[in-house]
């Protein structure tokens, strides 16, 4: 048992691609396991964050500054009557949320966390991934209509039409990095991601730099239109609570909405996965061939380490800010020993054989929160778009810009 | 078990053109008679993609094709669907009559 | 890469395909009848990915699942009048239909099973790695005309559908 583990650790394909169900298996309960921190922990952040760039203190009873506010907004989802219009249609209202969360958890099978640390590495990744996030649009036209009341129709109907309008531009952005990755000696392009990754990896330059400025231009229009699929704000009229009271998931309460809220987390992760991969390399770490060798290996090997150690020490600056009155001694302990956990994590970073192979998966994961602090960030800054002014932008400017930038970068590419 | 040749598939994709076939000739409903349609040409991608396995890529080509034309097909049925709708307010195919003599 | 448990994957997926074909047909709600084709659909991409096609699968989920069937459930939450869902579902040449549809099977599965020996039973090298550049240098190659032209008919589909559905000309 332990050889076939240790055997499988040293090899170098991906679990699809090696035919072995067992890996295939472990990989997918990882990825589960990954994606319900992340969600737990993006819930946390964004009110966290959200509430600082407002000059206010978000959560911070629940635990220690409000660390455990999730659990509570769990359990609270979880203990909920669970109602159901009088009038609904049982079935397809039973089915919509389960159909949202398949189609999101679905993408990240192909999401690759190194080279070889993806399920599997399907030969059309990306048109698989754009493929299986357009079939979340059918939960949520199911969800709206199925809940048999005007809001949530009107929600699903915007939010559907929305999300199909800005699919054709995230996918002429995606048809042009694709086109890049066709720039290498043998002059054919992959649709794989992991495939991408490592042509990017051979041209030495992430494509969001690649043909100043028409890689920038992509990725501009990849991040705007991911933010639209998504219906986050700026773009969020569909769900938004003064405009259309939640709009398609107004009827769904306790964990049917719990899993239209895991979705649509999920599916920011899923597509900042698409753009992290697409255009800013990957798995790969800054400056792979400028700063290249033993020392800046070394150098750039530590970084996981130092972000956990980082961390706990601002852990352990606000256990010294806590007030000293008796009500607060729980909560200091909690917070300190936070601190203590993510100080363990961050030395055993630090161990040789576990540094080398984290490297992959820490620098993806550090691009794809870059990726959900840029979203939390844009709905504390941005006012919302009106439903026409946002369907105007995604066909008659998003549109064209894309089909400009992708005749400029085939005229370039085989110009130069 | 006996491996899975062909043959196989082109069963399945009988099997999927008949149940079209049939709806096509049994439903009174316009929308469910387009959607037997498209059932229709997915029993027709099916055999071409099984036989692009044994003669190469070229019924995959065809397979591509016919599904842009599928889509392009439901779009104009559609529409016709609900200029119609909007004239006489049912979706029963008995009911396009009105060049009856 | 060695293809892993293929008998039950395909009688799974086609069984599910013909099953959901089943329902679309007798369905009495169009809600219900449009999601059992979209299951229909998936089942058929697997059945594609089973016959190293995965470019023709990821077409049939982005376009056929993805597209035209949000296209029709849109329409169907417009056009759906309660009344049709109380009407007569079949009408009354049913019998003869299905009599007529199924003997069109009867033929085509004795067509399959006598004419065996008449194509051939190898299978080609269609390895799953290159697909997409394979199909890539066959459409923009030899069926560079057969591409523009669906690309004009496209075109004209979405002119035919925004005349059709308009209020006013």
């Amino acid at each position: 048992m332990l050889d076939y583990i240790k055997s499988y650790l040293s090899s170098d394909v991906t679990p699809g691609a090696a035919g072995n169900l067992f890996w295939a298996f472990v990989y997918i309960l990882l990825i589960f396991l990954g994606l319900s921190v992340a969600v737990i922990a993006m819930n946390w952040l964004e009110r966290k964050i959200l509430a600082h760039m407002q000059v206010r203190l978000g959560p911070m009873r629940v635990g220690p500054h409000g660390l455990l506010q999730p659990i509570a907004d769990a359990i609270k989802l979880l203990i909920k009557e669970d109602i159901m219009p009088a009038e609904a249609d049982p079935f397809v209202f039973w089915v919509a949320p389960i159909v949202v969360v398949i189609t999101t958890f679905t993408v990240f099978i192909v999401v690759p966390f190194g080279p070889t640390h993806a399920v599997t590495d399907m030969n059309i990744g990306v048109l698989f991934m754009l493929g299986v996030s357009s079939l979340s649009v059918l939960g949520i036209v199911m969800a709206g209509w199925a809940s048999n009341s005007h809001y949530p129709l009107m929600g699903a109907l915007r939010s559907s039409a929305q999300m199909v309008s800005y699919e054709i531009a995230m996918a002429l952005a995606v048809v042009s990095a694709v086109l890049m990755t066709s720039l290498n000696r043998e002059g054919t392009g992959t649709l794989s991601m992991i495939g991408i990754v490592q042509a990017q990896q051979v041209q030495q330059t992430w494509f969001v730099f690649k043909f100043f400025p028409l890689g920038l231009i992509a990725f501009f229009i990849f991040a705007v239109a991911m933010i639209a699929e998504t219906n986050r704000a700026p773009f969020d009229l569909p769900e938004a609570e003064s405009e259309l009271t939640a709009g398609f998931h107004t009827e769904y309460s306790g964990f049917r909405w719990s899993l239209f809220f895991l979705a649509e987390y999920s599916a920011m992760i899923a597509v900042s996965s698409i753009a992290v991969t697409l255009w800013l390399g990957g798995w790969l770490r800054p400056f792979p061939h400028w700063l290249r060798g033993e020392p800046s290996d070394l150098v750039f090997s530590l970084f996981p380490g130092l972000t956990f150690l980082f961390l706990a020490a601002m852990a352990f600056y606000s256990t010294a800010r806590m007030p000293k009155h008796p009500y607060f001694r729980v909560q200091t302990i909690g917070l300190a020993g936070f601190g203590a956990v993510l100080a363990l994590v961050g030395l055993i970073l630090f161990v040789r054989p576990v540094r080398d192979r984290i490297q992959d998966i820490y620098w993806f994961s550090t691009k794809v929160a870059f990726s959900m602090y840029m979203y939390i960030w844009y709905r504390g800054t941005f006012p919302r778009y009106r439903f026409d002014q946002l369907m105007k932008v995604g066909w008659k400017v998003l549109l064209p810009m894309g089909i400009g930038v992708l005749i400029l970068t085939a005229f370039v590419g085989v110009l130069l | 078990m006996v491996p899975i040749t062909t043959l196989h598939y082109l069963v399945v994709a009988a099997a999927l053109f008949v149940l079209g076939v049939i709806g096509v000739l049994t439903r009174r409903n316009v929308v469910i008679v387009l959607m037997s349609i498209e059932l229709i040409l997915n029993a027709v991608n099916l055999n071409l993609v099984a036989f692009s396995r044994i003669y190469g890529l070229h019924g995959q080509i065809f397979a591509i094709f016919v599904i842009t034309d599928a889509a392009a097909e439901a779009a104009v049925g559609l529409g016709i669907l609900i200029a119609f709708f909007r004239n006489k307010e049912t979706v029963n195919v008995d009911e396009v009559d009105l060049l009856k003599w | 890469m060695a293809p892993v448990a293929t008998t039950f994957f395909f009688y799974f997926l086609s069984g599910l395909t013909v099953f959901s074909g089943v329902l679309v047909i007798t369905r009495r709600n169009p809600v219900h009848s449009a999601l059992a084709l979209i299951l229909a659909l998936l089942g058929q991409a697997g059945l594609y990915l089973m016959l190293y096609a995965p470019f023709v699968a990821g077409v049939q989920i982005i376009l056929y699942a993805g597209g035209i069937m949000v296209l029709f459930l849109f329409v169907i939450m417009l056009v759906n009048i309660e009344k049709s869902q109380k009407e007569e579902q079949f009408n009354k040449q049913w019998l003869v239909g299905i009599l007529a549809a199924v003997s069109l099977g009867v033929l085509f599965v004795l067509v399959y099973t006598r004419g065996k020996s008449l194509f051939p039973d190898r299978v080609a090298q269609l390895p799953e790695q290159s697909n997409t550049q394979e199909v890539a240098v066959l459409l923009y190659g030899n069926y560079m005309f057969a591409f523009e032209i669906a690309s004009l008919l496209l075109l004209v589909a979405i002119i035919g559908a925004v005349v059709m559905a308009k209020k006013r000309i």
